[in-house]
C-alpha cells in the first residue's frame, strides 16, 4: 500500500463480504435501531388502539414532546462535552414566573422573551463557569444550580402560580402554523440549528473534541472553557425558551414548572443513543429519543395504563437503553 | 526456591524477554538491573500473574506453577509492591493492611483485634506508625511501608520492589531499608528493580542484568562494581539501521533558560535550526514534564523561552502552537489523538479556524488538505473517514504528525516516537524525521532507547532529577556515556 486509498479496500474477497454484510447490519441495528424501536412502539400501539395514527394523535404527540425536545437540544451539547445539566427543569421554572411576572408589571411580550431569554442563558454560563474554575463535577455543580434556581423560582412567584396577564404572544404556545403547533415548529427548528452547529461548525467539532478526549483538545489548542462554558449556555438558554413556550401554552407562570423535566430531557437524550461519558451521539438520533418517550406515554395513556406502571415502563427503557449502549461499546472495545 | 525456566514474551515489534532462566534464593535481596526497555517490567509482570509468557514457566519450590493471575500469585506468597500503590486512601492504616482478610468476630470486623495485630506488626518491622491514622494522610514513604506491611501480613514470601525509593528523600531511604533488612530476615525473598545503582550495592546479595530481553549476567555484588555493571547494561546490539543523513545544524533556534516547575529543576538548553536534539535519561527523570512544560501543556513556574531570539510566552498549547511548536506525545491514545473520530478529523482538528468561513467547515478544503497530508505521510488507512483507533500505532503517529504538519510547525517534540510502534513504522518515522530536518524544522526527541537516541540525534541532553546531566555532541556519543549521566556515576577512567 503505497498511496492512501479512499476507496474501500480492495482486498477484501467475496468470501468476507458475508461477515461484512452481517457486520454492516449489526453496523445499522447499533446506530439505527432507536429508529427500529420507535417504529415497533408505533405500530404496536396503532394495532392496540386505532386512534393512535390519527393526524390529532401524532400532532398531540409532537406538541406534547416540544417542550422536553427543545431541551434535549441544549442536553445533547453538553453530555456530548461529558456534561450533564440537572438545572434545566429549574430555568423552566424561573423563566416560566419571570416571564410572567414581568408581563403582568406590563412589559411588552417581546422585550420579556428577550429578557429571559438572556436570563435563562446567563444561569446556564453561571453552570459553565461553576464547572470550569470551581472544578465541581458538572452532576454536582448543576445539582446546587437546580435546587436554588427552583427556590429562585418560588420566590419571584411567591410559591403562586402567576396569571391574568395580557400575553399577546400566546401564539408561541396555541398557535398553529398550518395544522401544525408552533411548539412543534420551535422544536424543529431547534433541531435543526442544532444539527447544523454539530454538524457543519467548528464549534460543534470541539464539542465532539472535548467529550471525545478533553486532554488530546487541549493539546491541539482549543480552549476547551470556553466550549464547555458555551454548551451550557446554550442548554439554559434553550430552557428559557421551552420555559416561554409552556407558559405561553398555559397562559399562566407556575414555580413548579418544568420540575422533574431534567429527567425525561436525560432519558430522551441517553435513549437517542448519545453516550453518557461524551464524544459520541447522533442528535438526529436524539429526535428519536424524544418521540419514543412521548410515544411511549401517549400510548399507555391511551391504552388506559396506570399511570404509576408509566414511570416504571420509562425508568426500564432507560436503564434498558444505556446498558444497550455500554455492552455494544465494551464489544467493541474487544473486537 | 523461586525460579524462571526460559521465559519468553513478545510484544509486536519488541522482544520483551527472551528465554530468561534465573533462580531467586530463599531469604536474599536480588537486583533487577537494565536499561530502559531491558524487559524489567515484563519480567516483573510475569512473575506477578499480570501477563503470561509466551514460553517457558515460573516455578515455586521445584513446582511449576503454570498459568497464575495476580490472585493466584498473591495466593501463593507472591507480592508486588508497584510504583502505584494498591491502598484504599480513606481507610486506617491496619484495614489497609487486612485488606480483604479481616479478623471477625461474630461475622462482624473486629477492630480492636485487628489494629493489635496490625501495631504487633508494626513493632515487629521496626516501624513507628498510627494504625489509625489514615493512609492518604500519609507520605508516599509510609504508604509504601503500608504495603510493605501488607504483603508481610500475608505470608509472603517473595516480595517483588518495583523503583521503591524512585519517590523518597534520602532519610527515608534509609527507613525503607531498614524494614527491608528485617523483611528479609524473615526468609523472604526480595526482587528489587531499580535505576539507582549504589543501592543495588547498598542492601542487594545478588544482581542480575537483563539486556535487550535476555540475562546476560547474574553475580554476586560483592564481585562487581557499578562501572563494570553499567558495561554489562549497555553492551547492547545497534542493530537498527539508521538512515545517514546530511546534518548541518544551523544558528540557534530555541533557547529555553531555567525552566522550573514542580517536577523541573531549572533547565537550560538551546536548540538550532536543522537539528534532532535527542533528550535521554531515566524514566522519571522529567522528560516529558520538560516537554509539556515547552509546548504549555503545563504550567513553568519560572523561566525564559526564546525563538529566535524574540521571548516567548507560552503559557497554554494555544501559544506554543501559534509560535510553529507541535508536540508528539508518549500517549498517543491518551493525549495525542481523538480516538472516536475520524482521521480527516483528527488531522484538521488544530487548524479549523483556517478552514472554516464565520465557523463553518469548509468540508471541500478540508478533505483536500487531509488527503495532502496524509499522502505526504503515507498514512495507511482504508479511507480518510476511518476512526482514529481502528489504526496501527504507526499510522496513529502519523495521523498525529499529519496534524502539525497542518499546522505549519517548524519545532517538532517527539515524546518517545516510536513507542509501540513495529519495526517497518519504525523505519518509516525515522525517514520522515529526517526529511523533516532537511525541510528546514527542527527537532527535540525525547527517546528511551539507546539506539534510538545515538542513531537520530546531532546531540543528546540526557537528563536527570529534573536537570540536565549533561550534553553529548555527535562524536562523543556512547552508550555507558548516556547512561553514567543519567545515572549519575562519575566516569572514572583507568579506575576499575
Amino acid at each position: 500500500m503505497d498511496t492512501l486509498k479512499v476507496a474501500d479496500a480492495p482486498e477484501d474477497s467475496g468470501e468476507a463480504a458475508g461477515t461484512r454484510q452481517a457486520g454492516l447490519a449489526r453496523r445499522v441495528l447499533g446506530t439505527y435501531g432507536i429508529i427500529l424501536v420507535l417504529v415497533a412502539l408505533s405500530l404496536l400501539f396503532g394495532l392496540l388502539s386505532p386512534v393512535f395514527f390519527s393526524t390529532e394523535n401524532i400532532l398531540n404527540i409532537l406538541r406534547q414532546v416540544a417542550v422536553v425536545g427543545i431541551v434535549a437540544v441544549g442536553m445533547t451539547f453538553v453530555i456530548l462535552t461529558g456534561g450533564i445539566d440537572l438545572s434545566v427543569g429549574s430555568i423552566i421554572g424561573v423563566a416560566s414566573v419571570f416571564m410572567a411576572k414581568a408581563m403582568l408589571a406590563g412589559m411588552p411580550a417581546a422585550a420579556a422573551v428577550v429578557m429571559t431569554l438572556a436570563m435563562s442563558a446567563l444561569f446556564g454560563l453561571v453552570n459553565g463557569l461553576i464547572v470550569n474554575e470551581l472544578f465541581i463535577p458538572p452532576l454536582v455543580a448543576t445539582l446546587g444550580t437546580m435546587t436554588a434556581l427552583r427556590g429562585v423560582a418560588f420566590i419571584i412567584s411567591g410559591g403562586l402560580p402567576v396569571f391574568g396577564f395580557s400575553n399577546s404572544l400566546s401564539f408561541l404556545g396555541q398557535g398553529y402554523v398550518w395544522i401544525i403547533p408552533v411548539p412543534v415548529v420551535i422544536m424543529a427548528m431547534t433541531f435543526a440549528i442544532g444539527f447544523l452547529l454539530l454538524d457543519a461548525t467548528r464549534f460543534g467539532r470541539y464539542v465532539y473534541g472535548v467529550g471525545g478526549n478533553e486532554e488530546a483538545t487541549r493539546l491541539s489548542g482549543i480552549g476547551v472553557k470556553s466550549i464547555k462554558a458555551l454548551v451550557y449556555t446554550i442548554s439554559g438558554f434553550l430552557s428559557g425558551l421551552a420555559g416561554i413556550v409552556l407558559l405561553s401554552r398555559i397562559d399562566s407562570g407556575q414555580p413548579k414548572a418544568g420540575q422533574g423535566y431534567e429527567m425525561d430531557v436525560i432519558t430522551a437524550v441517553v435513549i437517542g443513543g448519545v453516550s453518557i461519558s461524551g464524544g459520541e451521539g447522533n442528535i438526529v438520533l436524539v429526535v428519536a429519543g424524544v418521540l419514543i418517550m412521548g410515544v411511549l406515554s401517549n400510548g399507555m395513556i391511551l391504552l388506559d395504563i396506570n399511570e404509576y406502571v408509566q414511570w416504571v415502563v420509562k425508568g426500564v427503557v432507560l436503564v434498558g437503553a444505556v446498558g444497550f449502549d455500554r455492552v455494544s461499546q465494551q464489544r467493541k472495545l474487544r473486537t | 526456591m523461586l525460579e524462571l525456566r526460559g521465559i519468553t514474551k513478545a510484544y509486536p515489534g519488541v522482544q520483551a524477554l527472551d528465554n530468561v532462566s534465573l533462580t531467586f534464593n530463599r531469604g536474599e535481596v536480588h537486583a533487577i538491573a537494565g536499561e530502559n526497555g531491558a524487559g524489567k517490567s515484563t519480567l516483573i509482570k510475569v512473575l506477578s500473574g499480570a501477563i503470561r509468557p509466551d514460553a517457558g514457566s515460573v516455578a515455586l519450590d521445584g513446582k511449576e506453577l503454570g498459568h497464575i493471575n495476580p490472585h493466584d500469585a498473591i495466593r501463593l506468597g507472591i507480592s508486588t509492591i508497584y510504583q502505584e500503590f494498591n491502598l484504599v486512601p480513606f481507610l486506617s492504616v491496619a484495614e489497609n493492611i487486612f485488606f480483604g482478610l479481616e479478623p471477625r468476630r461474630f461475622g462482624l470486623l473486629d477492630k480492636k483485634r485487628m489494629h493489635r495485630m496490625a501495631s504487633r506488626l508494626c513493632e515487629e518491622m521496626g516501624v513507628d506508625l498510627d494504625t489509625h491514622a489514615r493512609v492518604k494522610d500519609l507520605g508516599v514513604a509510609y504508604q509504601q511501608i503500608v504495603e510493605i506491611l501488607k504483603a508481610v501480613s500475608r505470608d509472603a514470601r517473595i516480595l517483588i520492589m518495583d523503583e521503591p525509593t524512585a519517590p523518597l528523600t534520602t532519610r527515608e531511604i534509609d527507613v525503607l531499608f531498614g524494614i527491608v533488612e528485617r523483611v528479609r530476615r524473615k526468609a523472604v525473598t526480595i526482587i528489587y528493580i531499580s535505576h539507582r545503582l549504589e543501592e543495588i550495592f547498598r542492601i542487594c546479595d545478588r544482581v542480575s542484568v537483563l539486556r535487550d530481553g535476555r540475562r546476560v549476567m547474574t553475580t554476586e555484588t560483592k564481585a562487581t562494581n557499578q562501572q563494570e555493571l553499567v558495561s554489562f547494561m549497555v553492551g547492547r546490539k545497534l542493530d537498527d539501521v539508521y538512515p545517514a543523513r546530511d546534518s548541518r545544524p544551523g544558528a540557534e533556534l530555541l533557547r529555553i533558560q531555567d525552566l522550573r516547575n514542580g517536577k523541573l529543576r531549572g533547565v537550560s538548553f538551546a536548540l538550532r535550526e536543522r537539528e534532532i536534539l535527542g533528550i535521554g535519561g531515566l524514566v522519571g527523570a522529567g522528560r516529558t514534564e520538560l516537554a509539556r512544560a515547552v509546548f504549555g501543556a503545563d504550567a513553568f513556574v519560572c523561566g525564559l523561552m526564546c525563538l529566535a531570539g524574540k521571548e516567548l510566552r507560552i503559557r497554554k498549547p494555544r501559544d506554543a502552537i501559534r509560535w510553529g511548536i507541535g508536540l508528539l506525545p508518549e500517549d498517543r491514545k491518551q493525549h495525542g489523538l481523538l480516538l472516536s473520530m475520524s482521521v480527516k478529523q483528527n488531522i484538521s482538528f488544530p487548524i479549523l479556524k483556517a478552514l472554516s468561513l464565520c465557523g463553518l467547515l469548509r468540508r471541500q478544503r478540508e478533505h483536500r488538505l487531509c488527503l495532502d497530508l496524509s499522502r505526504r505521510l503515507n498514512v495507511k488507512t482504508p479511507s480518510l473517514d476511518q476512526r482514529a483507533k481502528n489504526l496501527s500505532g504507526g499510522n496513529q503517529q502519523k495521523v498525529v504528525l499529519a496534524k502539525w504538519l497542518g499546522t505549519h510547525s517548524g519545532i517538532l517534540i517527539f515524546d518517545e516516537p516510536t513507542r509501540g510502534i513495529d519495526v517497518g513504522a519504525k523505519q518509516e518515522i525515522y525517514n520522515l524525521l529526517n526529511q523533516f530536518v532537511a525541510e528546514g524544522k527542527s527537532i527535540i526527541m525525547i527517546s528511551s532507547e539507546m539506539p534510538e537516541l545515538m542513531g537520530m540525534s546531532d546531540r543528546i541532553l540526557v537528563m536527570r532529577n529534573g536537570v540536565v546531566a549533561g550534553t553529548l555532541e555527535k562524536g562523543d556519543f556512547s552508550q555507558e556515556k548516556i547512561l553514567m549521566l543519567a545515572s549519575g556515576i562519575e566516569a572514572r577512567s583507568g579506575d576499575s
